[in-house]
């Protein structure tokens, strides 16, 4: 089985599940044999340029003499099947429509500059001017995207056609809606099925403002798809209600976590009493990750117990408003921010916290609770999230209900024996949830995919 | 021989209302809920079988007898929710054919935790039946029907009985079976009278099973089993949840009939009859003694304690509620007493069982939570309110006694 694979950025380089999700996947599919091509945006800005190679031991190998925009990256040590390919882009999971409009704007002034100045010697950031110049998705767009998130996700497809063409492979298997033009370019020149996976829906992003682009592109690939993966039944019934797909084409793959030790190391706290308890956000701080209502929880566990501390690890969008909200309520003292955590840090705010509460609005999955799990933390969820479906040794609650999140909150820090009873055997369920299991369902649904084909 | 013996366990818990640690009105308990469900129950099960049972002892006349062992928390519920319950067993009562066991009022597991506190409450069941039914129950059945050797002394020194049950299990009765009267160790004269959880499973569980082998199960078949205890065995020990008759087993799988054919059956053949626990220990001698030095009970594969006191969070809970034993008594309030009372029934600590959670099991029948974490955090803020309330009564009630000395 050959996997042509449109992917995200590993972690600890990317933040949020998408990437760790990848990561997960493909490793468990590379330990099942599965050959996968492995393809990702590759950033250009240099202050990132090492995204990559920090992955390394990779060694990258540049195509690009005869103007072949790709650059191949040989396999990651413990992938014995997997070959990777990077595409230079500018797409970034999680990034807002605007966010684009303002960094083609700053290359092409950048671009402006250094052509005055150029020392020549091909650069990414040459590569994709190339792109957006040459390639016939950029002709297609008639000026009218000319540099935005839309047209760069058509770039993004073109490049992809470009390398397909040079790979064999038996099915397209695309991860969230950036990479879906580029899967169904990919088998429409290639006559492979394709496989949408959906780890989330503009729905769960934005609520009821969903952005009709965005939402366009991924109906159109959801339709387009042999097979659509969703990560919980959740995020199937969205897809089922929102996007008008049948049930029959929807499989629902549950994601895993990877185990790793979970020896609580001791941890300076800073800015915190050793006798104080830590209750642990972790996530973007968004509107989909309901920040705001962590916020009117702590507010009410403060009223009942003292020793305590409320840690938002992540940013986001609403990271102001969440600053200065938790100022009128009186309680920044007890709000501590973490900003962005890497690879250790993560680790670290996870062996110290006790206890992790995701409040998520509108939660396709969640693999942070299941990462608190493997780290022994109890974890409080809200009933909206696809992870409430596969966990039962965790606490939950709606979302919108603070009261009931606050006493649920209160309960953990005050009672020894349901830490004790959650941590347990939160952690023997945890370990059912592994990504091989995941991996063995998506290679059934290619088997029974190309079967019918 | 054989004398078959149905005993009912008829017993409903006062469920909790949702109680955050926000809440501080001394109101525990789920009105609605538990009268819904009291009234539900009732009308499935209690009226429609009390209705054949009181059928068939007339139909007999005095041939067919049966035992319950009614808890004193279901008592009040029906006398709130639902009292033409309470006039359906007086009418049973008074057919004689009827005997009515004691156990905790409470249904609760005050004998492992306190003995004054299992004392009283076993007293304040017998008063309760002597008072409705006019009988001086002689057999007791211990919550879950839980024992062991010290239970059997315990309730010896009483006075207050002639025998006691449990369960039949395998792994304390060897080679032996339980159709026989037993004596406890270390006891002069209380019978030991031991459910055949095999028979009474097969109306009890899997008298609806579709892939059990037997299916489907008719009276007939059944009174042979019975017949086949013939000459080896004194007594047929069925005894079963009375839910089992129209709310384990829907009306709709024929368990009515089947109890309505079964009498029939079993008299057909000359040497069965029926008798109840009491008549038991007056009619047979005990046989051998059982050893049980470690508790067991009725519950789930086991038959041990595991469904109330298997993780850290029903420990606690059972722990914390007894602890305030002599504070909550030292009141004297009398609304305080019952509420910690009625905390005490089994039934909250078996809804934070872990064990089966995961499979979403048995546990489920009639449990108002989502989880047993849930349960516990519920439990676990009445309780905080109870002993709050128990501060505040010492309060108030000490500045009138200092004014006064």
């Amino acid at each position: 089985m050959r996997v042509f694979m449109l992917g995200w950025e590993f972690p600890p380089y990317i933040s949020g599940g998408l990437g760790t999700a990848c990561y997960g996947l493909t490793k468990a599919m590379d330990d099942l044999g599965v050959n996968i091509s492995f393809v990702i945006p590759k950033p250009m800005e240099d202050n990132q340029q090492s995204h990559v190679k920090m992955l390394s031991p990779l060694q990258c190998k540049t195509l690009n003499k005869e103007g072949k925009a790709v650059q191949e990256i040989e396999s990651i040590e413990d992938l014995k099947h997997t070959t990777f390919h990077g595409i230079p882009s500018l797409l970034k999971p999680y990034e807002s429509p605007e966010f684009y409009q303002q960094k083609i704007e700053s290359i092409i002034r950048q671009r402006t500059a250094q052509y005055i100045h150029d020392a020549g010697g091909k650069t990414a950031l040459d590569e994709w001017l190339h792109l957006t110049s040459n390639t016939p998705a950029a002709s297609l767009m008639e000026g009218h995207y000319g540099g935005d998130m839309y047209s760069e996700v058509h770039r993004y497809a073109a490049a992809a056609v470009r390398l397909a063409i040079q790979e064999d492979f038996d099915v397209i298997h695309a991860h969230d809606w950036m990479t879906y033009p580029a899967g169904i370019a990919v088998a429409a020149i290639s006559g492979k099925p394709l496989v949408v996976h959906v780890h989330s829906t503009e729905f769960d992003r934005s609520g009821e403002n969903v952005n009709q682009m965005i939402y366009d592109i991924e109906k159109r690939g959801m339709h387009a798809a042999t097979k659509i993966i969703a990560v919980s039944y959740l995020t199937r019934n969205i897809i089922m209600s929102r996007y008008g797909i049948l049930g029959e084409k929807v499989e629902v793959v549950y994601n895993g976590v990877e185990q790793n030790g979970n020896n609580r190391m001791a941890f300076n706290k800073v800015g915190i009493r050793s006798d104080e308890k830590i209750v642990l956000f972790l996530g973007r701080i968004t509107m989909q990750k309901g920040p705001e209502y962590f916020l009117m929880a702590a507010r009410k566990v403060i009223e009942e117990i003292d020793n305590v501390k409320f840690v938002m690890a992540g940013t986001g969008d609403m990271m102001h408003r969440v600053i200065e909200m938790a100022a009128q309520m009186g309680i920044g003292h007890k709000v501590l921010f973490t900003g962005f955590l890497h690879g250790e840090d993560v680790q670290k705010v996870y062996q110290m916290a006790d206890m992790y509460v995701m409040p998520s609005v509108s939660e396709p999955f969640g693999i942070a609770p299941l990462e608190a799990l493997n780290y022994d933390v109890p974890v409080l969820i809200s009933k909206q999230s696809g992870v409430a479906e596969v966990l039962t040794h965790v606490l939950k609650v709606d979302f919108w209900d603070v009261n009931e999140m606050a006493n649920k909150i209160i309960a953990v820090l005050k009672y020894p024996p349901l830490q004790l009873t959650l941590r347990e055997h939160g952690n023997f369920e945890v370990r059912r949830l592994r990504w091989s299991g995941a991996a063995e369902k998506c290679l059934r649904i290619y088997q029974e995919m190309m079967q019918h084909v | 021989m054989p004398s078959v013996c149905f005993y009912f366990q008829v017993h409903q818990p006062f469920r909790l209302r949702h109680y955050t640690v926000f809440d501080h009105t001394p109101r525990y308990f789920d009105e609605f809920k538990n009268a819904s469900i009291c009234r539900k129950v009732a009308n499935k099960c209690y009226l429609p079988s009390n209705r054949l049972l009181l059928d068939t002892i007339r139909r007999y006349e005095g041939r067919f007898k049966v035992a319950f062992s009614i808890t004193g928390v279901i008592m009040e519920q029906f006398q709130k929710y639902c009292p033409e319950v309470m006039s359906t067993f007086d009418a049973l009562a008074q057919t004689g054919c009827v005997e009515f066991l004691a156990e905790t009022y409470y249904h609760s597991l005050s004998f492992l935790y306190s003995h004054d506190e299992f004392i009283e409450q076993v007293n304040k069941h017998r008063e309760l039946i002597s008072r409705l039914y006019g009988q001086q129950p002689r057999v007791f059945r211990n919550t879950e029907l839980i024992y062991n050797n010290a239970l059997a002394e315990t309730i010896e020194k009483t006075g207050w009985f002639d025998a006691i049950i449990t369960e039949g299990a395998d792994h304390v009765l060897g080679y032996r079976n339980s159709n026989f009267v037993y004596r406890p160790p270390n006891c002069q004269r209380l019978k030991l009278l031991l459910k055949n959880y095999s028979l009474s499973d097969d109306i009890a569980f899997r008298f609806s099973n579709r892939g059990w082998a037997e299916y489907p199960l008719m009276a007939d078949k059944f009174a042979q089993w019975i017949n086949r205890v013939n000459g080896n065995g004194q007594c047929v020990n069925l005894f079963m949840d009375y839910e089992t008759f129209g709310e384990h087993q829907w009306e709709d799988t024929g368990i009515f009939d089947f109890m309505y054919h079964l009498p029939e059956e079993l008299l057909k053949h000359p040497d069965n009859n029926f008798m109840t626990p009491g008549e038991l220990a007056e009619t047979y001698e005990s046989v051998d003694t059982v050893d049980i030095p470690h508790i067991i009970s009725w519950a789930d594969t086991e038959r041990d304690l595991s469904a109330w006191l298997g993780n850290a969070m029903q420990s606690n809970a059972l722990h914390e509620i007894y602890k305030i034993e002599k504070l909550i008594k030292q009141t004297r309030n009398e609304e305080l007493i019952a509420d910690w009372r009625r905390m005490q029934t089994s039934d909250h600590f078996y809804y934070m069982c872990t064990k089966y959670f995961a499979d979403g099991d048995v546990h489920k029948y009639f449990n108002p939570y989502e989880s047993p974490y849930d349960s516990y955090i519920n439990f676990m803020n009445v309780l905080s309110n109870l002993r709050e309330r128990c501060n505040q009564s010492f309060l108030k009630n000490e500045r009138p006694l200092g004014k006064t000395s």
